[in-house]
């Protein structure tokens, strides 16, 4: 498949690779460069699978030092240099150019600090997502941003995509819990934003950075906000006939002020693939599941549940389901968040990430359907429900070159549908290299230009992961350079 | 300012034009809202004003959807009243800062925003900066630009957003914002902890926060200050519960069993509840005495109440668990040594949020930069302004 282009690679750069590693050799010791050609294919790819470019060299730093050393080297000689955690990114944001070099930061995993006083725990950015509640779950402590990954992606990562999960509902999304970060700028400057107090002194810059897909810096370590685990949470099932009343509920449970910790949706491909797959017991003569969680007493529990049941009645709910027991929730939960893993197990499969408007997810997925069968492909939605953040996989056999372009392009048109309901290209997943070309849908190229010159403040030159997200042919115009 | 011209575009490509037109002319623009808020930052020398007056008006407010899209010269007075009637509110508690600097006016939506303005809330819920999912804005060279969008995800592409929040109209001048909105909760009820030292209930406030009882407000108000607030006596540790009425009883009683070792205890009822968290967030305490200095300090909770012991003057005010304090100075507002202090204890930041034209004048009023960060920060405002024609010099 070679739809997406990636920017020619810089021959001058290709010829100077013994070299390069070489140079990096010095900076970060020989068990810290990867240069052979089998090795490198490790980093060939992300999550994003169908492209694989391999990079130059990988190198892999243990300190904020050996990163700024990096850093400068790549930018006074302008190769390309694309940072990575563990390259779990679904939008191909870790995907490599050939002439770049790969800096991964998964041998920066220490836990430096936990600080329960301020509700902060500082670490290396190469920590799972997962280690960090692993680290403070026996002192009642978590740290909210879930996404289903995160037994493997790292917490620079996780900034890099501002990235979700199940329980970001009532939590929000990493930008909002996200208190520090060390950060390497391209010259190898290390600056220090924010810490374990709140707000910036100047401009938000921890924002900015937020969600910047590697492209304005490295982070090395952050300062992430801990919070008390919930005295309990429990899920509760509902089965609806009707996709719609699905989205309905959903709406009308947000809208009176309960606020679940989350809401998940599934059709009816979705359920019977989860099903299969984790016998999690879900009803299966349903249109469509809603996983709605509270959390609380179990007095506050029970009160919400019962309100929100009420709810689902309204709308004319087939199935209520509600947890008798921790493994019946611990169940429920496992099918949602193996679904990604049990639908690569019957095809391969892309998964699109665009948000809508909560009051457009009923017309939303009716065209969701529509234009996966016109394409003559099958697809599965589970997603975010209660904020609007659809996640449809599209099946296909990444085999057949035929299907393959088909799915490319039925991706498109869904996350075109999104824009055109008001919504946009990606909630959580990043842009990449998978939407990039579809920036100019959802922005005006005015819109563009002034994120680029932003993103120019930072890296003048642009080394940083150069490839991703502005669309290659809107570059090069307005007060910004081409790649 | 010289305050001579003055210019009210009524439409983005009014406003546009207006920009356009400073830049030709090489004017600089001091922007304005409900102007409630102008004695804070450097004082600004421009040559034009240009005011978001005209600029008003909900665009699209949907409760169901919890999205408001408002233009930003529309009064909070508005915004309040339509969130009211879908029985709604601003999660992060918009502070007005009238009471406490002695401003007329009406404060505006655009006015909140480009502050970052959040009351108490923001500790758990976020600031201004968290519910804020899209804007426009036209930049220094008088171009219409859209930031994110309407929904409550969003990650495509750079998050612009972030920086115009908090940028004090030294960026861009806004024309319209979309906020994120949420149902207004059913009750609340104020734990107050009496007699504790600023030490102690920074302590007693984390022990609250490490429970998972959703504490939503956690003030500490020493005694001089408690005294100036109606219905509280003696020193006062505050913290808030809100939520549907059996949860928020529910939760009380445990928050009280769980802080008991703190000493005495009492509720306080809604409205009382309200009152004091409406003082708490617009600064009321310092309202009356508007000549001495006032600081805006944010710090990690557990260490600024050690600051301000080594300060050792003043009266200081607690909110978010301790790590936000308005500090009062009697006279001399002790620049160098506050800030000194802040950087001995953990670090964090402080802005002189009240003062005369002259000190404003001299002495950087929001807490200077590390080298790089400043020099990253003006290359990311030219890269939005690139004549620097925005309140030049409101942010040092
Ligand atoms: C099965 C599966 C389920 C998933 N579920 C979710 C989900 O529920 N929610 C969700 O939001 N995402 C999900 N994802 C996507 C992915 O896991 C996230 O985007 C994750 O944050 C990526 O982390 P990573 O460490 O793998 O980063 P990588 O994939 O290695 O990199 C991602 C991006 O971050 C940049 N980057 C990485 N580290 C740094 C750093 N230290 N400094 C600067 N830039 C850096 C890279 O250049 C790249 O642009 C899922 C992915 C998979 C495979």
């Amino acid at each position: 498949m070679t739809a997406i282009a990636m920017p020619p690679a810089d021959d001058a750069i290709m010829a100077r690779r013994a070299e390069i590693a070489a140079a990096l050799r010095e900076m970060v010791g020989d068990d810290g460069v990867v240069a052979g050609d089998n090795e490198l294919r490790a980093f060939e790819t992300d999550g994003f699978t169908a492209y694989r470019f391999v990079p130059l060299v990988v190198v892999l730093p243990q300190t904020t030092e050996e990163v700024s050393k990096v850093a400068a080297y790549c930018n006074a000689n302008g190769i390309p240099l694309v940072p990575r955690g563990a390259g779990t990114s679904l939008a191909g944001g870790a995907i490599p150019q050939e002439d770049s070099v790969v800096i991964c930061l998964s041998r920066m995993s220490e836990i430096i600090d936990i600080d329960y006083a301020n509700r902060a725990a500082t670490v290396e950015a190469g920590v799972t997502n997962l280690a960090i509640s692993e680290a403070v779950s026996d002192d009642g402590f978590f740290y909210a941003p879930d996404p289903s990954s995160q037994l493997a992606c790292t917490i620079g990562g996780n900034i890099a995509m501002n990235s979700g999960g199940a329980h970001c509902l009532k939590y929000g999304v990493t930008t909002n819990n996200l208190l520090g970060v060390t950060l390497v700028l391209v010259d190898g400057t290390v600056v220090e934003l924010g810490g374990k107090h709140l707000d910036a002194e100047g401009y938000d810059l921890l924002g900015l950075i937020c969600g910047s897909e590697g492209q304005l810096g490295i982070v090395t370590q952050t300062t992430v906000r801990l919070l008390a685990k919930p005295e309990g949470a429990r899920p509760v099932l509902f089965g609806f006939q009707k996709s719609e009343a699905a989205g309905a509920c959903v709406a009308d449970i947000i809208g009176t002020g309960i606020v679940p910790v989350a809401i998940e949706f599934m059709d009816k491909p979705a359920i019977e693939i989860c099903e299969a797959f984790a016998g999690a017991g879900y009803p299966m003569d349903v249109e469509a599941l809603l996983i709605v969680e509270v959390e609380g007493s179990e007095k506050e529990m029970d009160d919400m549940l019962s309100r929100v049941v009420d709810i689902a009645q309204r709308h004319d709910v087939h199935v209520v389901k509600e947890c008798q027991s921790a493994t019946e929730a611990a169940l429920i939960w496992k099918g949602r968040k193996s679904a990604f893993g049990a639908t690569g197990r019957i095809a391969d499969y892309i998964c699109m990430d665009g948000t809508v408007p909560l009051g457009q997810l009923p017309h939303v997925l009716k065209e969701t359907a529509r234009i996966v069968d016109e394409f003559g492909l099958r697809v599965a939605n589970v997603f975010h429900a209660g904020d609007g953040n659809m996640h449809p996989l599209i099946l296909y056999n990444v085999n057949d070159p035929v299907e393959a372009q088909k799915v490319e392009e039925c991706g498109m048109e869904l996350l075109k549908l999104c824009v055109d309901a008001g919504g946009c290209l990606t909630g959580e997943h990043g842009v990449g290299i998978e939407k990039r070309d579809l920036m100019l849908y959802q922005y005006d190229k005015r819109d563009l230009d002034q994120q680029m010159a932003v993103r120019a403040a930072f890296d003048p030159k642009w080394v940083l992961n150069p490839a991703k997200v502005f669309p290659l042919e809107a570059r090069g115009s307005g007060s910004v350079q081409a790649a | 300012m010289n305050g001579s011209m003055r210019l009210e575009p009524k439409c983005e490509s009014e406003a546009c034009e207006a920009v356009r037109k400073a830049v030709e002319n090489r004017q600089s623009l001091r922007i304005m809202g409900g102007g409630t808020r102008s004695t804070i930052g450097a004082p600004v020398v421009a040559d034009v004003e240009l005011s978001s007056r005209a600029l008003t008006g909900i665009v699209d407010y949907e409760p169901a959807e919890m999205v408001m899209i408002a233009r930003a010269g529309t009064p909070m007075s508005e915004i309040d009243a339509a969130l009211e009637t879908g029985r709604q509110r601003l999660i992060f508690e918009p502070l007005d800062h009238r009471a406490l600097l002695g401003s007329q006016g009406e404060p505006t939506i655009g006015g909140v925003v480009a502050t970052n303005a959040s009351g108490p809330r923001r500790f758990v819920a976020g600031a201004c900066r968290d519910a804020l999912l899209g804007a426009r804005f036209v930049n220094g060279e008088g171009e219409a630009i859209k930031a994110g969008g309407r929904v409550m995800k969003n990650v495509t592409g750079l998050d612009l957003v972030k920086p115009l929040c908090g940028s004090w109209g030294t960026l861009a001048l806004l024309t319209e914002v979309t906020l994120k909105v949420v149902p207004l909760v059913e009750a609340e009820a104020t734990l107050v902890l009496h007699g504790l030292s600023a030490g102690q209930a920074a302590e007693a406030m984390a022990a609250a926060m490490a429970t998972s009882l959703e504490v939503s407000g956690a003030a500490h108000l020493p005694q001089t200050i408690a005294a100036t607030v109606d219905g509280l006596d003696g020193a006062c540790t505050l913290l808030r519960l809100e939520g549907f009425a059996s949860s928020v009883d529910a939760r009380c009683e445990k928050l009280k069993s769980a802080l008991r070792s703190f000493g005495e205890l009492s509720t306080l009822p809604p409205y009382a509840s309200r009152a004091v968290w409406q003082s708490v967030r617009n600064v009321t305490p310092f309202a009356d005495s508007e000549s001495d200095p006032v600081w805006r300090i944010s710090m990690a909770p557990s260490r600024a109440h050690e600051m301000i012991a080594a300060l050792n003057e003043g009266d200081a005010l607690f909110d978010w668990q301790g790590g936000l304090v308005w500090l009062r100075l009697a006279g001399d507002a002790q620049v160098e040594k506050v800030r000194r202090l802040v950087a001995q204890h953990g670090g964090g930041h402080a802005t002189l949020i009240r003062a005369d034209d002259d000190l404003r004048a001299s002495v950087p009023v929001f807490h200077p930069q590390a080298a790089p960060i400043a020099a990253l920060s003006e290359r990311i405002a030219r890269a939005f302004d690139p004549n620097n024609i925005f309140n030049p010099g409101l942010m040092g």
